[in-house]
């Protein structure tokens, strides 16, 4: 793990020069901006019954959806097609190093931009001079979930990167897969066809993987550890993946 | 870098197929400390794949590769520590400036902070890069990039250098310069360059090894291998006077040679022979004095040496024929696409 930091102060750097980063960022503040002031306008109109930290942090998809692959696309398609991922590769690094100090740069980044949107709550409780609209409980709650959910998005946007050389491949298969995660899993474990008894247990299974279902426990408080255990083992998985994906596509090449 | 056995390479019974296709068929060869040595075959026939095993990127199927002494496919980390690395093309990235990413590159490979400040300095006045130093890779010219690639090769002063092609692309003043280069490595660093520039190979090698179909068609210094490849030597004299007897005269200086061919006379009465032998000692000298000593007037005499291109082409030429008529060799059928020659 020598290399770990030389790597990770690299791919920081690069994430740095990189355009798709700032689109991300600016799109990201964006969106989220418009969210939030969506959500205060329909609170100013009519009382409601959630906090509005809990509907901020319900919609946490979005982002995800096109910041992630904007994140994580280029990381090991971009050196594969300039070729650089043989020259990386023959100096005495390891798989693991370069896929870890790429995940962790990119996840670095995603929770950074994540963090900025803090300034939304401190900016709403300095107008409103009150500070019970600094709803501490949801929003601790749901930067949990945004750091912890994180790390599974995140290496997923890596093993996309891992197994393709074009970054658009790249993009649309990580967009892929995170919408099948969070939509695709939500829709099933609804379907009816799960409601007959023999079918109870793969209900079960499917509504604890359902992830929007993550959200309103950690926004309520709740931190399961089935749900925290569920996005590491996902993300170490994910990982794992990526090094064989990296390894694999060079043995063809 | 005191640790370094005389034979940094060696190469045993190696074999790399890529589906039903042999890229490399049992190749062996070995390389010693400080000698430069040229790999040389058409496109396709395995010196890039023989190139990315010795450097540990890719495995082998069978056979074993060994860099200083340490076998690649179970101490890659420690091979890889003794091995510079320039791949075909140069990929460089784009958006980092040449001291950034040289100092990228020396941080990944395990040099200490303080060594490598001293050494980027150096490699860059050895490349000649000072002015470019803080420029962006994207912006270098091909010829600039390239030599960033050897400074990145040299870096870490390994004990091996292996460079796929290092002067592809380059004009004339650069491969100058390249060549020079690589030839200031010479007695530090075993160095393993591929080309199909054959005046390259023939000035900065010790050795050539010619490869084809993924074996070592032939090998040895590239005057080894014109007689390896020819067996003969060629003169060309212009003389005057009468060439009737010129072919008993000339076997009678020297018995292995032979007039080839008589050209015409010109108007001054003075005529070019081509004389063939076939042995390995110089005979200039004795043609110079006894062809005055038997009448005839001398005005010049040339050695014509094949070029390497020439052996080039007999060298692979000769492996497609030798291999026409076993139409299945021992190991596997299939092989890379041979050249038309």
């Amino acid at each position: 793990m020598r290399h770990y930091f030389t790597i990770l102060s690299h791919e920081i750097r690069a994430l740095l020069y990189n355009p798709s980063t700032y689109i991300a960022a600016v799109l990201f503040l964006l969106v989220m901006g418009f969210v939030f002031t969506g959500i205060l306008d329909a609170y100013s109109r009519s009382p409601q019954e959630t906090a509005p930290a809990v509907v901020f942090f319900q919609l946490f998809w979005i982002p995800v959806l096109f910041m992630v692959p904007l994140l994580t696309m280029k990381s090991f398609a971009e050196e594969r097609r300039l070729g650089t991922l043989e020259t990386l590769l023959t100096t005495p690094v390891s798989t693991a190093e370069v896929v870890l100090g790429k995940f962790s740069a990119a996840y670095l980044f995603y929770v950074l931009l994540w963090g900025s949107t803090l300034g939304f709550h401190y900016i709403l409780q300095v107008y409103a001079r009150d500070l019970r609209y600094l709803d501490s409980g949801p929003l601790i709650g749901g930067y949990l979930f945004v750091a912890v959910s994180g790390l599974l998005f995140i290496a997923i946007g890596i093993l996309a990167s891992a197994v393709t050389r074009s970054q658009a491949v790249a993009g649309i298969l990580s967009f892929t897969l995170l919408l099948g995660l969070i939509g695709g899993l939500s829709y099933v474990s609804e379907l009816s066809a799960l409601n007959q008894e023999f079918l109870s247990p793969l209900r079960t299974t499917l509504e604890g993987l359902r992830i929007p279902g993550h959200v309103d426990d950690f926004t309520h408080g709740i931190v399961d550890t089935r749900q925290v255990f569920f996005y590491l083992t996902g993300s170490i998985l994910a990982l794992l993946f990526s090094i064989l994906g990296v390894e694999a596509k060079i043995l063809n090449s | 870098m005191a640790d370094i056995p005389d034979i940094t390479i060696e190469v045993k019974d190696l074999v790399k197929t890529y589906g039903s296709l042999t890229a490399v068929n049992h190749l062996n060869f070995t390389v010693k400390r400080g000698e430069i040595v040229g790999l040389l075959g058409p496109n396709g026939a395995g010196k890039s794949t023989t190139m990315r095993i010795l450097t540990g990127y890719l495995p082998a199927t069978s056979g074993s590769v060994r860099i200083c002494g340490q076998p690649v496919a179970s101490h890659p980390e420690e091979t890889k520590r003794h091995v510079g690395y320039m791949p075909e093309n140069n990929p460089l990235p784009e958006d980092m400036r040449v001291s950034e990413y040289l100092w990228f590159r020396g941080r990944l490979k395990e040099m200490p902070r303080a060594r490598l400040r001293a050494r980027i300095d150096e490699v860059l006045e050895l490349c000649d890069l000072k002015r470019n130093r803080h420029r962006i890779l994207g912006r270098l010219s091909k010829g600039n990039k390239q030599r960033v690639g050897i400074a990145e090769a040299i870096l870490a002063e390994p004990a091996v250098i292996i460079m796929d092609e290092p002067t592809i692309g380059l004009d004339p003043h650069q491969i100058i310069i390249v060549r020079n280069l690589i030839a200031s490595l010479r007695g530090r660093m075993s160095v393993i360059i591929s080309s199909h520039i054959l005046p390259e190979i023939e000035e900065t090698c010790d050795r050539v090894l010619i490869i084809n179909g993924g074996r070592i068609v032939a090998q040895g210094s590239p005057a080894d291998l014109r007689h390896e490849i020819f067996g003969h030597t060629t003169y060309r004299v212009e003389l005057a006077g009468d060439t009737a007897n010129l072919a008993a005269d000339v076997a009678a200086l020297d018995p292995s040679l032979q007039v080839s061919t008589l050209g015409d006379r010109g108007a001054d009465g003075f005529l070019s022979a081509t004389l063939m032998t076939g042995a390995t000692d110089d005979l200039g000298e004795k043609l110079l004095l006894g062809l005055p000593a038997r009448g005839y007037r001398v005005r010049s005499l040339g050695h014509i040496q094949p070029s390497l291109e020439d052996v080039f082409l007999a060298a692979t030429r000769r492996s497609w024929d030798a291999r026409l008529p076993d139409k299945k060799p021992a190991q596997g059928d299939n092989r890379a696409p041979l050249p038309k020659v």
